[in-house]
């Protein structure tokens, strides 16, 4: 079943709305595990491609989610939907950090939630590569991209360096 | 307004090369904001930066707090779509290359060996996240290293919703920071 543009910009407005710690975590969330429009896999090579695309990965992962099902109208929907609401929350929040964000509690609050978010994005993680059945040869350069950017190499050389090496692993698993 | 339209420059500019999502120029943004142009201090930059990552939706919106912060809601507006223009323009015209294409072999091969790339990032920025929200516990960074781990064992274990971890950590930072 494919969604049209007005069912996809509901569920990114929601995938914005909910997405703290960033949206990628949620898109799949929602993409996947509530309305079934896509499988794991299915989620994460859509994410790979928005990542090895220039700028923010969460958009141009929806734009190739949105393009997939509904055309170009599909693709403004979800990324309209997905920057909508977290715009006017930014806005606001803006507006009241100046005033309140010295304040212990809410340095507290961020805190927690800086925290859990990158709890969140770490089962998020575990749940896709325990999801998408990857061979051994996957594991040992996914385990490798992880390494680098921990080293904080710089992202346009691990995406660049390692993407070809991927693409060449699943080229051999194929054969 | 000639402040908005240089940011508005420069973010466009580093739109086009942010392989790997936006926080793969967080130091050149850092270089145009502070070192350059001088709009904000070192700590005002982390605020902005701790300020978007609590927001909801995605974490590139933290160029619209730089926007914000140099000419107020216009520039929120400016900023985000200056980062975010260009690199949609791009994405987009590779979906519809990809609609043309669809089914072919060698994509489905292109988009399979992406997948361990995607992931690996997906876990260093969460790693990386993590250790930076450590230095916001003050004297308790196992408190985080805590909230951290039960979350991550939630999400993965679970379908429910996250919120409900990301609202526990935020009271218990309230709670125990406050």
């Amino acid at each position: 079943m494919s969604p049209s543009a007005g069912a996809l910009f509901w569920a990114y407005l929601q995938v914005g709305l909910s997405g703290f710690g960033g949206a990628n975590a949620w898109a799949r969330r929602m993409l996947v595990e509530k309305r079934g429009w896509l499988t794991d896999a299915e989620y994460a090579e859509r994410l790979g491609l928005g990542q090895a695309l220039p700028g923010p990965n969460a958009m141009n992962t929806a734009i190739i989610v949105g393009h997939g099902f509904a055309g170009v109208a599909g693709a403004a929907a979800a990324v309209v939907g997905l920057f909508g609401g977290p715009l006017v929350i930014l806005a606001a929040l803006a507006s009241l950090y100046d005033a309140y964000g010295a304040h212990p509690m809410v340095r507290g609050a961020l805190a927690g939630v800086a925290s859990a978010a990158a709890g969140m994005m770490l089962g998020t993680g575990i749940k896709m590569a325990r999801k998408s059945h990857p061979s051994a040869l996957m594991w040992g350069i996914g385990a490798l991209v992880l390494t680098l950017a921990l080293w904080r190499v710089p992202l346009p050389w691990i995406v660049l360096g390692l993407a070809p090496i991927g693409v060449f692993a699943a080229w051999l698993e194929r054969r | 307004m000639s402040d908005l339209l240089s940011l508005m420059a420069g973010l466009a500019s580093l739109s086009v090369i942010a392989v790997g999502g936006g926080s793969a120029v967080i130091a050149d943004m850092h270089r145009l904001i502070v070192d350059e142009h001088g709009w904000m201090d070192d700590a005002a930059f982390a605020r902005a930066y701790a300020l978007a990552q609590a927001a909801p939706g995605p974490n590139v919106l933290v160029v619209g707090v730089f926007g914000w912060h140099v000419a107020g809601p216009v520039g929120l507006l400016g900023a985000t779509l200056a980062m975010c223009g260009p690199a949609a323009i791009m994405a987009l015209g590779f979906a519809m290359f990809r609609a043309r294409v669809a089914g072919a072999a060698w994509l489905r091969v292109a988009e399979r060996g992406l997948v361990p790339v995607a992931l690996g990032l997906v876990m260093a920025s969460a790693l990386l996240l993590g250790q930076a929200a450590l230095a916001t516990w003050g004297a308790m960074p196992l408190v985080g290293v805590a909230v951290t781990a039960a979350t991550a064992v939630f999400v993965a274990a679970t379908k429910r919703s996250p919120l409900w971890m990301l609202g526990a950590g935020a009271i218990l930072g309230a709670i125990l920071l406050g």
